[in-house]
């Protein structure tokens, strides 16, 4: 029996799912609304694995407490097909920098396969009639009352442009991250974060834009950027470019003598094994001095005088994704590669019940800041997303049940607000200024990847936000060049840009703001990091002038900071915080060392 | 070159055109007529069919300088596991992220790529189709596990390894509608075809999903079940994830027989 509640969620990746089969669970009703079939979202692409946490014990009554049960168990008993020990239990393998962490999977596609069994339970719901699907819809705005809290949304049918409200007692937001904002990214086409960015313009917090994560080794495609597996440098690859800028022999026709094998030219001791946020930059910065292959934003990652029997029995399945997506055989051509932006660590502030600032609005997935801070490790993302849903659900209910509203007070609301989102359409469909938008997105992207990923300036910071501003103005005298507005993409793209270019400024202005280097956040001219003066959640609030920014303390009563410190033993400095032990600064070689191997961070695990 | 590796090597093409002609089928709306539009773009090494979709979008017109609307297609994760870029490409039924140009010259010897919208499914617009059948059909034949809840019940049933690897082998179908485009028996709702059919087998098989094993079966035992299969075997060789689909009917067909020959004696 339905109880009346009805709860809309945005968005139908992990998160969203989990969400969704939650609240269908506790008996009540959900409108779950997503650009595509929810089965295609981005959740597909994690490869890796599902860490789960660990260590929760003496934290209070947290809801991570169970969760590593709760989880595992659950996916378990929807029939995740994890790999089995020969007892025909679940089989835990650890990696490389997650010394505390059990990594479950399911073969290479662990994000396939989970999303795939709340997929199935979400369907089992949806013949129930708890859950209605709106798959082909996408979010616009939230309908907020004159107390500023959340009544529900506005979204557009994708094939006929409809626009439709959707009441709602509450709204989860669980849209994803906003990786093409960067143009090219390892994100599926669907992360705009167009639907948050509506949030934020409405008044939700957005927190901690400026960490974005970006993985080492990507596949740069025309399309789009693919991971590569960093276990390629692991097995002996080597990165070079060639000496002479814009050489366009082919790579084998190079001679040795003219290769520049840069990283371990510049750092002799570990060569091609360099961390990898050392490698990430160092492959940046190379490419950004015009010293990429062909002129272009990539190098050579060469693996080509290992033997192919040898690189077909370690390497197999991801030299097989090379050559699926470019056409080259990695075995014998060098692989050409760059770093791709990958996570968004920020996202809508919202508190440990997934709270946002605005009553009734939640967020859960990588569309909210609040898991992994500054930077975020490998095979954490899924569980994340899980986690957030999990708990927005129970929240989001709990809000539902025991606010208090008049039944006078929406009246008009919902028109109101269809009325501006149909305003907007128009004005979208008969502007005729000549900007072409998918080429506004192409320089957005540009500006962005160049300027706000891997190094930062602040000089080249502040030339993106001006750059940024005259985008919008062009963004404003778009003209749409499709004359049949049936399924076109031309609308809902020039709205997604418009959203995703308020978001760019977000990221880079709190990156401009940010005179330290933190994570993922890198300033050369700032590269320690500055607990002092930055140890705070960067806080963004919408004006139409620019972001305003705040700033707050974070929450250290658990966990002390202490310094990145991989010259230690692990297991002394990852297992307890060590309140009060200062530690001498460091050289980066020193960073490097652990037990005289070369570093495991992240491990070669892709997600 | 090195030539002792060169016999290894993937055959690539050789000599590249200077463009490439791009066939598209147009189609304005569900219902109105098809048509085609060619458009052309200068040959680049690592195409692929959407990236050249993409290009084709920033500036559609014609190989006869008529400007056009741009062509409509889905597509999101580019990695082939969403499945939703699915087309006809030179009467091949596949992913048009996967599919890179230099292949398909090089297997069609020409200079020009057709690309069409799956034909065994409504055509909303130009390239972009509507599966929403396929969801429905999973619903048919109950592809999923029924669950008491998701709280804290403790671990799942114990699973073989081996079992463990033949369902993980099902339960890669990303619904993307190969198998069913390429069935000469799949269409006018005559037949749920291979991909309902594997799902069913992938939760029959599962300790806890054979409770319901009779629902499942139950869902292929109509006439549009799997008795509508041709045998045709097509299926199998255009699945993308190199699902064992006609081993899923043969099995699946098998207990429906034996269920329908001892059913009664569970009752």
């Amino acid at each position: 029996m339905s109880t009346g509640l009805k709860i809309a969620i945005v968005g139908g990746g992990l998160a969203g799912l989990a969400a969704a089969m939650k609240i269908a669970e506790a008996g009540h009703e959900v409108d779950l609304i997503s650009v595509v079939p929810v089965k295609r979202s981005h959740s597909v692409c994690a490869q890796g694995g599902i860490n789960g946490a660990v260590n929760t014990k003496g934290e209070g009554d947290s809801p991570a407490k169970h969760l590593d049960d709760t989880v595992y168990g659950g996916f378990d008993r929807m029939g995740v097909p994890f790999s089995r020990t020969k007892e025909g239990l679940m089989d835990f393998r650890r990696f490389g920098g997650t010394l505390h962490h059990r990594t479950a999977f399911a073969g290479a596609s662990t994000g396939q396969q989970l999303l795939y069994a709340l997929d199935e339970q979400v369907r089992r719901w949806e013949v129930e009639k708890r859950v209605t699907k709106y798959e082909g819809w996408e979010m616009l705005s939230l309908v907020l009352d004159d107390h500023q809290v959340c009544r529900g949304l506005i979204a557009m049918n994708l094939q006929t442009l409809e626009l439709k409200a959707f009441q709602a007692d509450a709204v989860i937001m669980a849209t994803g991250g906003p990786g093409l904002i960067f143009g090219k990214s390892t994100n599926s086409m669907t992360c705009t974060g167009s639907a948050v960015s509506a949030c934020y313009q409405q008044g939700a917090r957005y927190a901690n834009g400026e960490f974005i994560q970006v993985h080492p080794t990507s596949i740069p495609g025309e399309d789009k950027l693919r991971l590569m597996s960093e276990s390629a440098r692991g097995e002996g690859g080597r990165v070079w470019v060639p000496k002479a800028n814009g050489d366009a022999r082919s790579p084998r026709d190079i001679p040795e003598s003219e290769r520049w094998y840069f990283l371990e030219e510049k750092y002799p001791a570990y060569g091609n094994l360099v961390p990898r946020d050392i490698a990430t930059r160092e492959i940046f910065q190379v490419c950004l001095e015009g010293h990429g292959v062909g002129g272009e934003n990539q190098v050579y990652l060469d693996l080509t005088h290992i033997p192919a029997e040898t690189l077909t029995r370690k390497l197999g399945a991801i030299l097989e994704i090379y050559e699926m997506f470019v056409g080259d055989d990695p075995r014998y051509v060098p692989m050409r590669i760059f770093p791709g932006v990958h996570y968004s660590m920020g996202g809508l502030w919202v508190d440990a019940e997934q709270r946002t600032n605005i009553p009734g609005l939640f967020a859960a997935g990588e569309c909210d800041y609040s898991i992994h801070g500054a930077n975020r490790l490998g095979a954490n993302s899924l569980v994340s997303c899980v986690y957030g849903g999990f708990v927005a659900a129970p929240s989001a209910i709990e809000y539902a049940k025991n606010v208090e509203r008049g039944e006078t007070e929406t009246n008009g609301l919902y028109d109101a607000e269809l009325k501006r989102q149909a305003q907007i359409n128009e004005q979208i469909i008969s502007n005729e200024g000549g900007e072409n938008q998918y080429k506004l997105h192409e320089e957005m992207g540009k500006v962005m990847t160049d300027n706000v990923t891997v190094v930062r300036y602040n000089d080249r910071l502040k030339a993106t936000d001006d750059k940024l501003l005259e985008l919008q103005e062009r963004c404003g005298k778009i003209s749409i060049n499709d004359s049949n507005l049936w399924a076109t993409q031309a609308v809902p793209h020039a709205r997604q840009l418009w959203n995703m270019m308020q978001l760019a400024r977000v990221i880079t202005l709190g990156a401009l703001n940010r005179n330290e280097s933190r994570g993922a956040h890198y300033k050369p001219d700032f590269p320690e990091r500055d607990d002092e003066n930055w140890l705070k959640t960067t806080i963004a609030e919408y004006s139409e002038e620019a972001p305003v920014f705040s700033y707050e303390a974070v929450d250290v009563s658990i966990v002390e900071p202490r310094k990145r410190d991989y010259s230690k033993g692990k297991t002394k400095s990852a297992q307890v915080p060590q309140p009060g032990s200062e530690l001498k600064p460091e050289g980066r070689e020193e960073r490097w060392v652990k037990d005289g191997e070369k570093i495991t961070e992240g491990g070669s695990i892709k997600d | 070159m090195n030539p002792a590796n060169s016999h290894h090597e993937k055959k690539r093409l050789e000599n590249p055109p200077k463009s490439i002609k791009f066939k598209i089928q147009r189609r304005e709306k569900e219902g109105a007529n098809a048509y085609w539009e060619t458009f052309e773009l200068p040959y680049r090494r690592n195409l692929n069919v959407i990236s050249a979709l993409m290009d084709i979008r920033k500036n559609p017109v014609t190989v006869e300088g008529k400007q056009t609307t741009p062509p409509v297609w889905d597509m999101s994760c580019l990695e082939q596991v969403c499945g939703i870029c699915t087309m006809v490409i030179d009467g091949r039924v596949r992913q048009s992220c996967s599919a890179l140009i230099d292949d398909i010259l090089l297997e069609s010897g020409g200079d020009t790529v057709s690309l069409a919208p799956m034909s065994k499914f409504p055509n909303i617009r130009d390239l972009k189709v509507d599966r929403s059948q396929m969801f429905e059909h999973l619903k048919q034949v109950h592809a999923w596990i029924e669950l008491d809840g998701t709280y804290d019940l403790g671990p799942g049933p114990a699973i073989s390894n081996e079992t463990a690897q033949e369902r993980y082998a099902y339960s890669r179908c990303m619904t993307c509608g190969c198998c069913l485009e390429a069935c000469p028996q799949y269409g006018d709702d005559n037949y749920i075809g291979p991909q309902a059919i594997a799902q069913a087998k992938l939760f029959n098989m599962h300790p806890v999903g054979k409770t319901n094993t009779e629902d499942r079966l139950n869902g292929l035992m109509g006439d549009d079940g799997i008795t509508a299969c041709g045998n045709a075997q097509n299926c199998v060789q255009v699945c993308p994830m190199s699902i064992p689909l006609t081993r899923a009917i043969y099995e699946t067909n098998r207990d429906i027989t034996v269920n329908a020959l001892f059913g009664w004696l569970k009752k």
